[in-house]
C-alpha cells in the first residue's frame, strides 16, 4: 500500500512538473540529425522542456505526418515538404522558416584522397560515386547540379550508386564501399573542421542552395515546448551550433 | 502503358535475381538440408539455428554485416579483392549473395522435412539391393522428397522476390543493377508519386498472391496421393 501511495505522489509531481515545462514531438531530417541533438540538448537545458525527435529522409517524415504520425514539427532537408504541409492545412504558415543552409562536400574516408580544389573529382580515379538519391534528397539535387556544372555528369553516371537518404550516402563511404561521395559537410564536420578523411567544400555557385525549412504542424500549433524550440533555432546560440556544423544560418 | 520502362526494367531484375538465387540455393542448400536431416552430431543444433537466423533477423542486421564483409576493409571484400572480382556491393552477384543467406531457410527446411518424412526404410531397403549411397541420395531420396523441393523452390523464389532491407543496404540503387521492384516502389513512395507505386505494387501483390495460391492449391493434392 505504502509503495503504492510513494508511486500515486510521484506521478502527481511528475505530471505538475510537465504542466510548467512541456513535452514535444518532432521529425528531423537525417543530414540534421547531430546539430540538432547537441541543440536539444542545450533547449532543454535552457528551458525545461522536454523534445523527443525522430530522424528520417524527409519524404518519408512527410508521408508518415501526412498519415497521421504524432508530430508536432518539421525540420525538412527540402523547402518543397514544408510548404506542402502548409499548403494542405496539415502546418502553421507562419511558422514556416528556413532554419539552415546546407553545405555539400565532396568527401572520402581516405585522408589522402581528395585534394582541397577537387581535382580528385576531375581525375576521376575512383570506381564508385556516391550519392543521395537525387529524386528524394536535395544534397543528391545538388551533387548532380555540381556535376552538371563541372562537365562530368555523363562520365560519372556508371560510377553512381545512390543511398536512399544522406545518411546512407555518407555509410557507403564511411565503410569505403565507395570510394568518394557527395555528402552534407554536417556529417564529416565537427567544430568548425573536417574530423575525418578529405573533403572539398563543393562552392555555392555551383548548384541551388540546400535551404531547408522547419514548420510547426497543426497538431503542435498550441504546444509551448514547441513554439520556444522554434524561437530558440533562431537564437544566436542555435545559430553558433548549427554553423559550426558547416550549415549556413539565415 | 501501365506501367513505365524502369519498373518494367526493375521486375525483370527482380525476377533475374529470384531465378539464380533460387537456382544456388537448390545446389547449396540440399546438401545442408540432406546433412541436417540424417545426422545424430551434436552440430546438427547449432547448423539448424544459424540457417534459421534469417527467419528472426532484421534485414538490417544482415545488411549491415554483409555491407562491412564485403567492403574493401572486411574479409569477404578482401577475399574478392585478390581473386580479381573486384567488391560485391553495389552489383548484381553482390545481391545474390545476400538474397542466398536471406532466403536460405525457405530452401532448406522444406527439403530437410521432405528428407526426414522418407525415414530410414525406403533407404535401408534399397541398401539391401546394393545401392550405393549416391545411387540411393538420387533414385530413391531426392524422387521422394521431390515435393519438398517444389515448395522449398517456389518459397525461395517468392522470399527473394519479396526482399528488400538487405537490398536496400547493399544495392545503391543502381538502375538495372541492383534496383529491384520493392526499391523501385521505396523511391516512388518517398518522391510522393503514388500513382506509380499503387501501380507497381498491385502488380507484386498479384505475383505474391498467385504464387501462394498455386502452392496451397497444389500441396492437398499432394497428400491425397
Amino acid at each position: 500500500m505504502k509503495s503504492l501511495r510513494t508511486l500515486t505522489l510521484a506521478l502527481a509531481f511528475g505530471a505538475a512538473a510537465n504542466a510548467s515545462a512541456g513535452e514535444g514531438q518532432i521529425a528531423v531530417a537525417a543530414n540534421f540529425t547531430a546539430p540538432m541533438k547537441e541543440i536539444i540538448a542545450a533547449f532543454e537545458a535552457d528551458s525545461g522542456h522536454k523534445i523527443q525527435a525522430s530522424y528520417g529522409s524527409t519524404g518519408k517524415l512527410y508521408a508518415q505526418i501526412k498519415n497521421g504520425a504524432p508530430f508536432e514539427a518539421l525540420l525538412a532537408a527540402d523547402q518543397k515538404r514544408p510548404a506542402l504541409l502548409a499548403e494542405e492545412d496539415l502546418g502553421e504558415p507562419d511558422s514556416l522558416f528556413t532554419y539552415a543552409i546546407g553545405t555539400l562536400v565532396f568527401w572520402s574516408a581516405d585522408p589522402d584522397f581528395v585534394d582541397s580544389d577537387g581535382e580528385a573529382l576531375n581525375k576521376g580515379d575512383f570506381d564508385k560515386l556516391s550519392i543521395a538519391n537525387p529524386k528524394l534528397a536535395p544534397y543528391g539535387e545538388a551533387a548532380i547540379q555540381t556535376l552538371e556544372a563541372l562537365g562530368l555528369k555523363e562520365a560519372m553516371e556508371p560510377k553512381l550508386v545512390m543511398g536512399e537518404n544522406i545518411a546512407q550516402t555518407y555509410q557507403f563511404v564511411d565503410t569505403e564501399n565507395a570510394e568518394v561521395g557527395f555528402v552534407a559537410l554536417s556529417q564529416v564536420m565537427e567544430g568548425g573542421e573536417i574530423k575525418k578523411g578529405s573533403g572539398w567544400i563543393v562552392p555555392g555557385e555551383m548548384h541551388a542552395p540546400i535551404s531547408q525549412d522547419a514548420i510547426i504542424l497543426s497538431s503542435g500549433a498550441d504546444n509551448p515546448a514547441i513554439k520556444d524550440l522554434f524561437g530558440y533555432l533562431k537564437s544566436e546560440k542555435a545559430h553558433a551550433i548549427i554553423q559550426s556544423y558547416g550549415y549556413e544560418t539565415k | 502503358m501501365f506501367l513505365t520502362d524502369t519498373d518494367i526494367q526493375a521486375i525483370l531484375l527482380t525476377l533475374r535475381l529470384a531465378a539464380v538465387t533460387t537456382v544456388i540455393l537448390f545446389f547449396v542448400g540440399t546438401p545442408i538440408a540432406w546433412w541436417l536431416s540424417r545426422t545424430r552430431s551434436r552440430w546438427k543444433g547449432p547448423i539448424g539455428a544459424v540457417v534459421a537466423l534469417p527467419l528472426v533477423l532484421p534485414p538490417s542486421v544482415l545488411g549491415f554485416y554483409l555491407l562491412v564483409t564485403m567492403g574493401p576493409n572486411g574479409p569477404v571484400g578482401q577475399l574478392t579483392q585478390a581473386l580479381g572480382i573486384g567488391l560485391l556491393p553495389f552489383t548484381f552477384w553482390g545481391l545474390v549473395v545476400g538474397s542466398v543467406f536471406y532466403s536460405m531457410p525457405f530452401m532448406v527446411q522444406p527439403v530437410q522435412n521432405a528428407f526426414e518424412a522418407i525415414g530410414e526404410r525406403p533407404l535401408e531397403a534399397a541398401a539391401t539391393l546394393r545401392a550405393s549411397p549416391l545411387d540411393r541420395f538420387f533414385t530413391v531420396a531426392l524422387p521422394l522428397a521431390l515435393p519438398g523441393f517444389i515448395t522449398a523452390g517456389i518459397l525461395s523464389f517468392a522470399h527473394t522476390v519479396g526482399e528488400f532491407g538487405v537490398v536496400l543496404m547493399i544495392g545503391g540503387n543502381i538502375p538495372g543493377v541492383t534496383r529491384v521492384a520493392s526499391v523501385q516502389i521505396y523511391d516512388y513512395v518517398e518522391a510522393l508519386e503514388y500513382g506509380n507505386a499503387h501501380r507497381l505494387a498491385a502488380v507484386l501483390l498479384t505475383f505474391s498472391f498467385l504464387v501462394l495460391l498455386a502452392l496451397y492449391a497444389w500441396r492437398p493434392q499432394q497428400r491425397k496421393l
